[in-house]
């Protein structure tokens, strides 16, 4: 035997709303518990509303983090400003906490660029498409904050599905070998569309994989967003501290549909999802908060009410937007438009040169 | 000036731009230390440190990758990937993120970044050693893709390249990096990009080619004058957004053209100039435009490499053809 490995998992609050173990000291902090609770409802009234939007005609194809709030909440959360964040398509929760304004996530999902021309911090990454193909440039970020020796730290998130590719271990494997301050986040939230974790990866855990690339992987209750948020700003403080990468696996379930255009009747049970209910991480919070007499039914009320003013009044903000002149789609192509595409730029625009 | 080899000219301008640039940083595959398998990067890494120039894992989509975090947090990278036939696995790289990155975030994030990779056939190399889809990289929308056919262009481009705020792919044809020399002078000037350069004035065709090719090109343009043709020739040197305008402009004055490329035949780049010609300059066309180009085969390997790539006999004994078209 010349090496041997362990994964550990970490929880703190119980599906029921219990505390397993003495929470970290962060959690004493009603203010902050009750902003990781109101972030997380915010994002579920918002994506209820999107929805609604995309079954009108109103917005396009939309990907909903129902059930997974706690992870893209609790990421951001312990996060500082001047860090990185490097999202997947899902990670709307992590950008509305880090300033990105309900209405230009509303443009991005509209089919308007501009929502990437976002007000959340100006170096964040914006929403990547191609699944895994962001992790590469988190690895690129954190090396440039490393050579330039800045105390700041990369956060890359990503699917179950991604740690498939050989982008995301490609990525891990470089920040391992130059010891580079980032933090992977696999959101396993158990499936990629339609194929499940079990045919995804023959690994007992994803965390493992971090083991490969030479650093700690830990798996986390991802619907726990006490967990989530002490796992997060232990692994951001190692990283900023100089000790390298850290990989975190959340373990969560997609109570929705993979996007708007996704059916998951097709490929699970009534009586899977209905399960995974019962572990939810809305719910679990609340009730803690409840026990612990830091939270109420009025504030509950309040709470529904102040959501749905902010998310109409983004609503109406997004709808209001004119929309783009169509030649726009060269402003934007190079920092100088080439003659070339110039000539194309104004046959667009209705001016013809001959 | 010193005379020196396009391959020495190419280290020239980077220890040049990483000397200007502190946000420079070089990497790749065996770049480091040993200084690259063509020796591009040579000495580097001892006057700049192992953090500006990195040896990376042998990940080819890690490399295009990291360039564009590098880039979007304000480092200027310039990668190296070893052959050309292994820049596939970055195509995701620069077709989903290097080239739209400002055109996604509109403006906010941008991804000045250099990918230099060894263009072309003709040193015998193993197979995927050869290739030259440059077309296929040409196609994408914000990319620019550069080839110099000379030491004094390389440098000049690739300075250029680095200082580009845009995202270039720079392909260094590999049968020129020892084989063309000429006199360099290190005084940190760029030469434009989105420019092609007229290497030979001429009256009667205008040949239009890029990269190693040239080589023979120049030679076809010799043997044709002594036959009393003058031919003009045409270093396009920067493929996307390629100079429509010295093209036609020529086109116009000779009235007839032959391309020389040494890529595959079918969606070549060789097919955008004619049909940018039977666009735009078809009325000033005496002849038929012709293309002279490899086959549309897999390359080769050694053996049957230069029946492949255009000789100088099949410039010449096209562009005789199309002189005589009448
Ligand atoms: C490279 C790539 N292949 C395929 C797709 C189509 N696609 C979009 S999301 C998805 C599943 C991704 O699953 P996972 O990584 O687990 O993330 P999740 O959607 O569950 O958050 C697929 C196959 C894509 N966007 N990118």
């Amino acid at each position: 035997m010349i090496a041997r490995f362990e994964v550990r998992r970490r929880d703190y609050l119980a599906p029921d709303g219990s505390a397993n173990r003495p929470l970290p000291a962060f959690a004493t902090d009603a203010k902050l518990l009750v902003g990781l609770y109101r972030a997380m409802v915010l994002l579920r009234h918002f994506d209820r509303k999107a929805v609604a939007l995309q079954r009108t005609g109103r917005l396009g194809t939309y990907a909903v983090s129902l059930g997974q709030e706690a992870v893209s909440v609790g990421m951001a959360s312990a996060m500082q400003e001047e860090d990185v964040l490097v999202p997947s398509y899902r990670d709307n929760g992590a950008l509305i906490w880090r300033g990105v304004k309900l209405e230009e996530i509303l443009l991005f999902w509209g089919g308007d660029e501009r929502g990437n021309d976002f007000s959340g911090p100006v170096h964040d990454f914006p929403f990547c498409v191609p699944v895994g193909s962001q992790a590469p440039h988190a690895a690129g970020v954190a090396y440039a904050l490393k050579l330039r020796k800045e105390p700041r730290v990369a956060v890359c998130m990503f699917g179950d599905g991604a740690t498939s590719k050989g982008d995301v271990y490609e990525a891990m494997n470089f920040a391992g070998a130059h010891k580079l301050p980032i933090v992977f986040v696999a959101v396993n939230n158990q499936w990629a569309i339609s194929v499940p974790l079990r045919l995804q990866t023959g690994a007992e855990t994803l965390a493992q994989k971090a083991i490969a690339a030479g650093f700690t992987g830990e798996q986390v209750d991802g619907n726990d967003v006490v967990a989530l948020r002490a796992a997060a700003a232990e692994a951001i403080a190692a990283a900023r501290g100089g000790k390298g990468p850290r990989f975190i696996e959340a373990v969560t379930y997609r109570l929705g549909d993979h996007t708007t255009s996704d059916d998951a009747s097709r490929y699970r049970s009534a009586e899977e999802v209905q399960a995974h209910w019962k572990q939810e991480p809305i719910a679990r919070l609340r009730s803690y908060l409840v026990r612990q007499k830091m939270w109420s039914k009025a504030d509950e009320e309040q709470l529904a009410a102040e959501c749905h003013e902010r998310i109409e009044a983004a609503v109406e903000r997004y709808l209001a937007t004119p929309p783009r002149r169509p030649e726009t789609m060269f402003d934007h192509l190079y920092a100088d438009l080439p003659e070339a595409y110039a000539v194309q730029r104004r046959e667009l625009s209705g001016e013809h040169d001959d | 000036m010193t005379e020196m080899t396009l391959v020495e000219a190419i280290n020239l301008a980077l220890g040049r731009a990483m000397e200007d640039d502190p946000a420079v940083v070089v990497l790749g595959e065996d770049i480091g230390v040993d200084g690259g398998v063509f020796r591009a990067t040579v000495g580097l890494q001892k006057r700049f440190g192992s953090e500006r120039v990195l040896d990376t894992p042998l990940a080819e989509l890690l490399i295009g990758g990291l360039c564009v975090g590098m880039a979007a947090q304000g480092l200027k990278p310039v990668g190296e990937i070893q052959f050309m036939g292994f820049i596939y696995p970055c195509l995701d790289q620069l077709v989903n993120h290097a080239s739209r990155m400002r055109n996604r975030t509109r403006g906010r994030l941008t991804c000045p970044m250099v990918l230099r990779t060894p263009h072309g056939a003709g040193i015998r190399a193993p197979e995927h050693h050869s290739e030259s889809t440059e077309a296929m990289l040409a196609h994408i929308p914000g990319l620019r893709v550069v080839m110099p056919s000379s030491p004094e262009r390389a440098y000049g481009l690739l300075l250029a390249a680095v200082r580009d705020p845009d995202p270039v792919v720079f392909l260094e044809p590999t049968r020129l990096y020892r084989a063309a020399k000429g006199e360099v002078e290190d005084n940190g000037e760029a030469l434009p990009l989105d420019r092609a350069f007229v290497l030979r004035e001429g009256r009667d065709v205008t040949l239009i080619s890029w990269g190693a090719v040239l080589k023979e090109t120049m030679a076809a343009a010799d043997a044709l004058s002594a036959e009393g043709i003058a031919a003009e020739v045409i270093d396009l040197a920067t493929l996307k957004p390629y100079d429509e305008n010295t093209v036609l402009s020529s086109v116009a004055k000779t009235g007839r053209c032959v391309i020389v490329h040494e890529a595959a035949r079918t969606g070549g780049f060789g097919a955008e100039i004619a049909a940018t010609i039977a666009e735009r300059g078809l009325s000033s066309l005496l002849a038929p435009v012709t293309r002279v180009s490899g086959y549309d085969t897999v390359i080769p390997m050694a053996r049957l490499e230069q029946h492949y790539m255009p000789s100088v006999e099949r410039i010449t004994t096209a562009t005789r053809k199309v002189c005589q078209f009448s």
